[in-house]
């Protein structure tokens, strides 16, 4: 295998539609896991595209998130707001906030809320048939389902679900293009959420910010910054990305009819179909979390040098055909066990369990309550937000079979 | 001075790993990406209950070489 003789540009400027051009990379690659390429701002960094070099560089705690975010480096997009976050620090301080909001997010617990959860998808999917064809399924169901979830876990109070979402909306948006409006909208967020604590001290509740605030007050666990940032995070990292990995899972569904005959035929299949959407689905865009090595570390055949950063692309690694056979191919009875949607090692997707309930109910309902759904235009003609860091459908249309 | 009993329960592990990277030594990942420990009789390390109980599907159990009580995750 030879070495590169210049970088990759990357981010490469390609259509939201199809998410990151994977198969192009690995071509370009000559069929490397790790790839050279330079990003926007003129820096050099390793994509890493292979499934075993990718769990590595999530798992290895040597590929460093505090060091690729600290202070004086050129950042970009949501890594911005990552870097004041839990998501931009390292052991040990990262594991005192992750345990303290850990348990709320267990198998267990997650599992308990879901009647409530499929109560939330049957009241959206009665709205949604009592409605008027076409449908926008994103701002009827997609979005409204993972939002009141997170809401009401976190107690924040329905009325302002609403605000929410616009603020989300400009976070997860174009950070070059919009940074004047971003950051006052993560002021407003952040100001809200100091006020909320300063409500829920006030009048505790049996929500998880009520939970937090007793971590701050009673055992000084966590400080009043640590605290209001987190409730942020959650907000945020809760609802966005599960909105359009429902939407983006439907158009595959939608796409592969005999698979979706075969949920229809099978709901039992739902779980495991749902793993294989996470696998399949590319929902990252843009630039992935970045890592920095804090020493020479080994990574495939090459040794990444003390300094230099690696960006782990997890829809390449869920496509690496060294990783699933017939990688490129979505097939509802693979159920895959280890695919890397929600990364691994310390910053493993907290909402991991939470999500695959939200997407388990939600295609329950969709495929089991909504006869004939589809949509309800050509799939090429749909929108995409511009400039996101998670691929945003603006609208999906659908129609369905009125009995 | 007391031991603990460290197990995990393959059947329960998704792989995420976190408690490979929250006790870095202490845990390792087979070839099916399930985490077992790597030494199951340890002195006492915080790190390691860390992992137990950041673990997001309660996998990690910890025990009391001499008593054979759970060891407290708080």
């Amino acid at each position: 295998m030879t070495m590169q003789d210049s970088p990759i540009k990357f981010p490469p400027a390609v259509d939201e539609r199809h998410g990151q051009p994977v198969a192009e990379f690995r071509a370009l690659a000559g069929n490397r896991p790790v790839v050279w390429v330079e990003l926007p701002d003129g820096s050099t960094a390793w994509l890493v595209i292979g499934y075993e070099e990718v769990r590595q560089v999530l798992v290895d705690q040597r590929f460093s998130r505090a060091a690729a975010v600290a202070p004086g480096r050129s950042l970009q997009g949501t890594e911005m707001f990552a870097a004041g976050s839990i998501n931009g620090i390292d052991p040990p301080e990262h594991t005192r906030l992750r345990r303290l909001v850990a348990s709320a997010f267990t198998a267990r617990r997650v599992e308990a809320l879901r009647p409530r959860v499929t109560s939330i998808v049957d009241r959206l999917i009665d709205a949604l048939l009592d409605g008027r064809q076409p449908a926008d399924l994103v701002s009827g169901f997609s979005l409204p389902l993972p939002v009141q979830v997170i809401c009401e876990m976190l107690g924040v109070p329905a009325d302002d679900m609403e605000q929410f979402h616009t603020w989300s909306d400009t976070v997860m948006g174009d950070w070059e293009r919009d940074s004047d409006i971003i950051m006052p909208a993560l002021l407003d967020m952040y100001g809200y959420f100091a006020r909320l604590i300063e409500l829920k001290r006030a009048q505790p509740a049996d929500d998880l910010m009520t939970a937090l605030i007793a971590a701050r007050d009673q055992s000084d666990r966590l400080t009043e910054e640590e605290l209001t940032m987190l409730g942020c995070t959650l907000l945020l990292g809760g609802h966005e990305t599960t909105a359009n990995q429902i939407s983006l899972s439907l158009l595959v569904l939608l796409d592969h009819p005999a698979e979706l005959a075969r949920l229809r035929a099978d709901p039992g299949l739902i779980p495991g179909a749902v793993e294989e959407l996470m696998r399949y689905v590319p929902l990252g865009f843009g630039l992935p979390p970045a890592r920095m090595a804090t020493q020479d570390v080994r990574l495939g055949d090459l040794t990444i040098s003390a300094g230099e950063v690696v960006l782990p692309l997890f829809a390449a690694a869920n496509r690496d055909p060294s990783a699933f056979s017939d990688s490129d191919r979505f097939d509802v009875r693979r159920a895959p066990a280890n695919h890397l949607a929600f990364g691994a090692g310390v910053h493993h997707c907290l909402g991991a369990q939470l999500a695959r309930l939200e997407l388990q109910e939600a295609f329950l309902g969709l495929i089991c309550r909504v006869p004939g759904l589809r949509l309800a235009g050509p799939a090429n003609e749909l929108r995409f937000k511009p400039g996101m860091a998670i691929r945003s459908l603006c609208e999906l249309p659908v129609s369905w079979d009125e009995q | 001075m007391t031991h603990w009993i460290v197990n995990v329960d393959k059947g329960t592990c998704i792989g995420s790993a976190v408690c490979v990277g929250t006790a870095p030594g202490r845990f390792a990942l087979d070839d099916r990406q399930r985490s077992g420990p790597v030494a199951t009789e340890i002195a006492p390390d915080e790190a390691v209950r860390d992992a137990a109980a950041s673990c997001p599907v309660e996998a990690i159990s910890l025990l009391d070489a001499d008593t054979g009580a759970p060891v407290d995750l708080d």
